[in-house]
């Protein structure tokens, strides 16, 4: 065959016709309805976050003996720290010692969202290297995932209250205690990943261009793992975050001083039959929080795993 | 693996036609794709007809829309791709307006579709047996002993061998051959008049693809069913059409005998893929003795060892005893079926898994045991091509780092490992905006283009192409192995070229060696082992190649 004529075969063949157009996965991500969803109403969250001192609130630790056991809604007085007496209106309420519910509400927004995300995070990277040891370095596999069997097989709320009660409740040692109950879940997940990706031709390739192990691991292994991780650390943040309430509702977790929406429920689990909002508004934001979050992770689901998307187009 | 039970040719009692309404006419077939898709309609005002005791090909390159019109006619089309236009007559009755429940009715006893893939296509938790009986069940009403011998008869004639056996026995406890054999018994045991073949030998070994072949013929001649084949190998079309159909991007673009479609083509896309259909005769060309070793593999063993904790240790070997030569310009072929070991010897040879036994010499230097470490710095003169171009390349990288990876890795600067990518792009073909972009935007020739040249910017000595044109459509296999070709001699690189497909193996390679059951029956000159095959083995193979005897027409 002469090359002219073999040029123009290639442009009769169907492959020089076809124009290969695939949405990228962020695109389909921005697409999706549940992310924006869940995503809107977190950022939401984050902002109210943020910008806590400027809207409305006082010190959450304030307190004044002339306000308890406020309705929503009521005018009363507060004192500050340098004992001056101020009007407030209380618009979730007061507590029994007479602490405005919505400051507390608002700033507990805070604690929450440093928990579920850094909770994600922690369990994530312990969780990613275990999982990429395992997955690797096969003498490793056996010894690390039989401790894992062993941490999963206790229940993570009484591990994570065993761990607080060791080493008193503070913010840090809560977020690590939530954490590690669900490093398991992640080295597994990651372990299996690895073991299916390290089977791919693209790493046996890698190998065979004399990649190093540790770059095949974090260049070619750890990127493609990255979407069900994202995944998994959604769901990992809402469950840290209701741990967290949990942990606080009990008294097990952050001293009750410090607003969290766990202590602010704990604080009115007595008084719930006559003043219910102590109860009610805390619990409103925990609800939607854990929800927006894991409708987040539900859209990032369908979009990023291949498999579900492919179902999805397919209907 | 070949089936044990090699049934010898059927004879063929020829059918008497009682004329009357043909089993399928398929008349001005459109169907849309989904917005957004590479073009308007997946099939477009597609006609053609399937005669009583007629087997039509209909053969296409990947995306020309011939699985979908199967699915058409089936009336399994997913809800994204719906029939605009024209009608699939089934004796007189359009299946494209039938409702489920008629579709339900029609299915199995009037028209049946057999699958390429036969594990998948058959249910894995309930016997052979019960899914025959199954399909009885739903459209008859004999009696459970009659439903058994009926069983038992269409079994005896897909000639499995013991059918009590087979019945009873789960898909999983089969070969790859008798679940095909078990799928076309199940399409056939009602005498539909149409029987839909969507590539039923594509995932099948050559010889067993020969036996199935034969069976379909001898089944569709005595019962005089029609049948729409589907596939995408022009050796299959010689080897059983009477009439070829020639799709390209969801149009009919030639419809005709096959002596005429294939000795004779009109349309000049047909000429092209009958033009890239490789002969089965060795090229000849003239190989210099001289040329230094490049490669020497002796007694080259692979035994995987399959120890459990309670189970009895296990010792399967894939290789043995394989001790091939390979100088520098040559090609070294190796073929086999799936399962002779051809990879595992490919992938000792990189070092991707370690030999058991024997000595790999790259250049003299054995390298069969060494340490990962001491083996570093000799991987360079080793490069592999692998199949599957989908997933030869990471998809999170950019095709310009995929290249530059290997280069960087022996301490290359990147700017200067950037420019040599340039150059090997313009090697391969491909434009160098192409390093920019990532490997979901090339379609898989494109793809192995690029492998080619992430394994060339190593500037190996020794480059193995593991099967490595074998996903590729015709036309684009031609290309890439030209492609190959041209690279060998330019660069004087030694190759050694894994394939089952014998006609690939005939236009590339210098020797040839031929595996069965991790041994190598026959090794020698291309010529020698083509034209004078002496081991029984390999004459068994060429046999079984289909369209061997067929003289294509030329472009």
């Amino acid at each position: 065959m002469d090359a002219p004529g073999r040029k123009q075969y290639e442009a009769l063949s169907v492959e020089a016709a076809v124009v290969v157009r695939q949405e990228s996965a962020w695109q389909r991500v921005r697409r999706n309805w549940s992310v924006r969803t869940g995503g809107i109403v977190l950022c939401v969250l984050v902002i109210l976050a943020l910008v806590a001192p400027w809207l409305g609130t006082v010190d959450p630790t304030l307190f004044d003996a002339g306000s308890r056991d406020l309705l929503p809604g009521r005018t009363g007085e507060i004192t500050t720290l340098d004992g001056e007496v101020v009007r407030h209106t209380f618009w979730m309420g007061s507590d029994s010692l007479g602490r405005d519910i919505y400051s507390r509400v608002i700033y507990g927004t805070r604690v929450s969202l440093v928990v579920g995300i850094l909770c994600a995070l922690l369990a994530l990277a312990i969780g990613i290297a275990c999982g990429l040891a395992s997955g690797y370095l096969r003498w490793l596999d056996g010894i690390l995932m039989r401790f894992m069997d062993g941490l999963m097989a206790i229940p993570a709320i009484l591990i994570a209250i065993a761990l607080v009660a060791m080493w008193r409740g503070s913010l840090a040692t809560v977020i690590v205690a939530i954490a590690i109950p669900e490093i398991p879940r992640v080295t597994r997940l990651v372990r299996s990943l690895v073991l299916t990706i390290r089977e791919e031709p693209y790493v046996e390739a890698a190998i065979s261009l004399g990649t190093p192990t540790w770059k095949i691991l974090f260049g070619h292994i750890l990127p493609n793992c990255i979407a069900p991780l994202v995944v998994q650390g959604t769901f990992i943040c809402a469950f840290a975050i209701l741990v967290e309430a949990i942990l606080s509702f009990l008294g097990v977790g952050l001293p009750p001083d410090i607003p969290t929406w766990g202590n602010v429920m704990a604080e009115g689990r007595q008084q719930f039959n006559d003043y219910p909002h102590n109860i009610f508004f805390p619990g409103v934001f925990l609800a939607v929080t854990v929800l927006a979050v894991n409708i987040l992770g539900d859209g990032l689901r369908d979009t990023l795993d291949p498999k579900m998307a492919k179902k999805m187009g397919s209907e | 693996m070949i089936d044990s039970h090699a049934p010898g040719k059927v004879t063929l009692t020829p059918f008497s036609g009682n004329g009357g309404l043909s089993p399928l006419d398929v008349r001005d077939l459109t169907i849309a794709l989904p917005p957004g898709g590479d073009r308007k309609e997946a099939v477009s005002k597609v006609s053609f007809s399937v005669n009583r005791g007629e087997i039509v090909c209909l053969v296409g390159e990947s995306g020309s829309g011939k699985s979908v019109i199967a699915q058409g006619i089936m009336g399994l089309l997913p809800r994204t791709l719906p029939v605009t236009g024209g009608q699939t007559l089934l004796e007189g009755e359009d299946t494209t307006r039938a409702s489920q429940k008629r579709l339900r009715a029609l299915r199995a006893t009037r028209m049946s579709m057999v699958f390429q893939e036969p594990m998948t296509a058959l249910n894995p938790v309930m016997t052979c047996g019960e899914q025959l009986d199954e399909v009885l069940v739903e459209h008859t009403d004999l009696p459970p002993p009659e439903r058994r011998r009926k069983i038992l008869d269409i079994v005896r004639e897909v000639l499995l061998p013991d059918p009590e056996r087979i019945v009873a026995s789960y898909p999983h406890q089969l070969s790859g051959g008798q679940r095909q054999r078990i799928m076309i018994a199940m399409a056939l045991v009602l005498e539909p008049a149409l029987l839909v073949a969507d590539e039923p030998t594509t995932a099948l070994d050559v010889t067993t693809q020969a036996q199935i072949l034969n069976l379909i013929q001898a089944l569709q001649a005595r019962h005089g069913t029609g049948v729409l084949f589907i596939t995408h190998d022009f050796g299959v079309v010689a080897e059983i059409a009477r009439r070829v159909a020639v799709l390209r991007l969801g149009e009919l673009v030639e419809l005709g005998d096959k002596e005429e479609v294939l000795k004779r083509p009109r349309h000049d896309y047909t000429k092209m893929l009958i033009g890239s259909v490789p002969t089965l005769h060795p090229h000849g060309r003239r190989v210099e003795a001289g040329a230094p070793v490049v490669l020497e593999t002796k007694d080259l063993s692979k035994v995987y060892i399959d120890r459990g904790w309670f189970a009895k240790r296990r010792e399967v070997p894939a290789a043995k005893g394989v001790s091939l030569t390979i100088r520098r310009g040559q090609t070294l072929g190796i073929v086999g079926e799936s399962g002779s070991g051809k990879s595992t010897v490919a992938r000792c040879i990189v070092r991707l898994i370690d030999p058991t036994g024997g000595e790999i010499r790259v250049h003299g230097e054995d390298i069969a045991a060494k340490s990962p470490r001491a083996l570093r710095p000799l991987r360079r003169r080793v490069q592999i091509v692998f199949q599957d171009p989908y997933r030869s390349l990471n998809p999170r990288r950019k095709v310009g780092d995929a290249i530059v990876e290997g280069p960087l890795n022996y301490g290359v600067s990147r700017a200067e490992a950037l420019d040599r990518a340039r150059r090997l792009m313009e090697l391969v073909r491909m434009d160098a905006a192409a390093l920019d972009r990532y490997p979901h935007q090339f379609s898989g020739g494109q793809r192995q283009r690029i492998c080619i040249a992430r394994a060339l910017a190593m500037e190996p000595e020794l480059l193995i192409a593991d099967e490595a044109v074998s996903a590729l459509d015709v036309s684009v296999q031609a290309q890439v192995l030209a492609l190959l070709e041209e690279i060998r001699t330019r660069l004087d690189l030694a190759m050694l070229f894994i394939t089952h497909d014998l006609r690939v193996a005939a236009q590339v390679c210098d020797h040839v060696a031929v595996m069965s059951r991790g041994e190598v029956v026959e090794y020698g000159p291309a010529e020698e082992v083509f034209l004078d095959p002496k081991h029984e083995y390999t004459r068994s193979l060429f046999a079984a190649a289909p369209g061997r005897g067929f003289a294509f027409g030329t472009a």
